[in-house]
């Protein structure tokens, strides 16, 4: 299990080789990564910048982390937030699971990025061509998140 | 007590992080928000509408009718929007 709150970029390929390294037990990885769009409601968006609550993020995260790793039986977990300003096409998250077989690892992925949409503490505000604007949260994924509720996996 | 403004808040609000001594009434985030509102224009422009708003106590996310006290660390932030 491994958080990470940072402002680097980082390589994809490299975070996945390194959370599968020496575990012959693994069979599934499933991973999902946010990238910055270059348009948002019409708007060319040049920067995106993420604020966070540094106190409140990593215990967040683990939090949600942890659940997963109850839930389903993973042989590995990552989650790496970014913050501060990032422009189109760069990485935001990563989250993956790895598991025996791939169902846990696609349920415990699926699950931590539905968690952590509503309950890890990150802002963006992004540089459109009309300005910055802080972005909206959206109704639909508290609704993501609270499907979970009601499912054992 | 510890208060922490995030996003458009402390944009409004001009600060991100204070500590305060507000009045022993203020014993929930309802009515702290109440007391911070007498205090200016960008508290009272922050808090003009309490239900786009979230609370935080002690990093943990909490509901506006939790008990709050002197030592703890209080965070307002609007819904976040990460990932």
């Amino acid at each position: 299990m491994a958080i990470r709150v940072q402002r680097p970029i980082f390589d994809i390929g490299v975070e996945l080789s390194d959370l599968t390294a020496d575990n012959p037990r693994i069979g599934g990885l499933c991973c999902f990564t946010g990238l910055v769009r270059d348009m948002n409601n019409g708007d060319a968006v040049a920067t995106l910048t993420l604020e966070h609550y540094p106190g409140m993020t990593h215990k967040q995260l683990a939090k949600i982390e942890a659940e997963a790793n109850e839930r389903w039986a993973l042989e590995a977990s990552l989650i790496i937030h970014r913050y501060g300003t990032m422009l189109p096409e760069e990485p935001i998250v990563l989250v993956a699971a790895a598991s025996a077989h791939r169902h846990d690892a696609f349920a415990a992925c699926q699950f931590m990025m539905d968690y952590l949409k509503t309950d890890a503490p990150f802002w963006k505000v992004e540089d459109t061509d009309q300005g910055a604007r802080w972005v909206d949260s959206r109704d639909s994924d508290a609704t993501a998140k609270a499907r979970w509720r009601d499912r054992e996996s | 007590m510890k208060l922490l403004y995030f996003a458009w808040l402390r944009q409004k609000i001009g600060l991100g992080e204070e500590t305060v001594s507000p009045p022993e009434s203020a014993s929930t985030p309802t009515a702290l928000v109440d007391w911070l509102r007498t205090r200016g224009d960008g508290y009272a422009l922050a808090f003009s509408d309490i239900s786009a708003i979230k609370v935080a106590i002690n990093q943990e996310f909490a509901s506006f009718d939790d008990p709050i006290s002197d030592g703890d660390e209080v965070a307002f932030f609007p819904p976040v929007t990460g990932g």
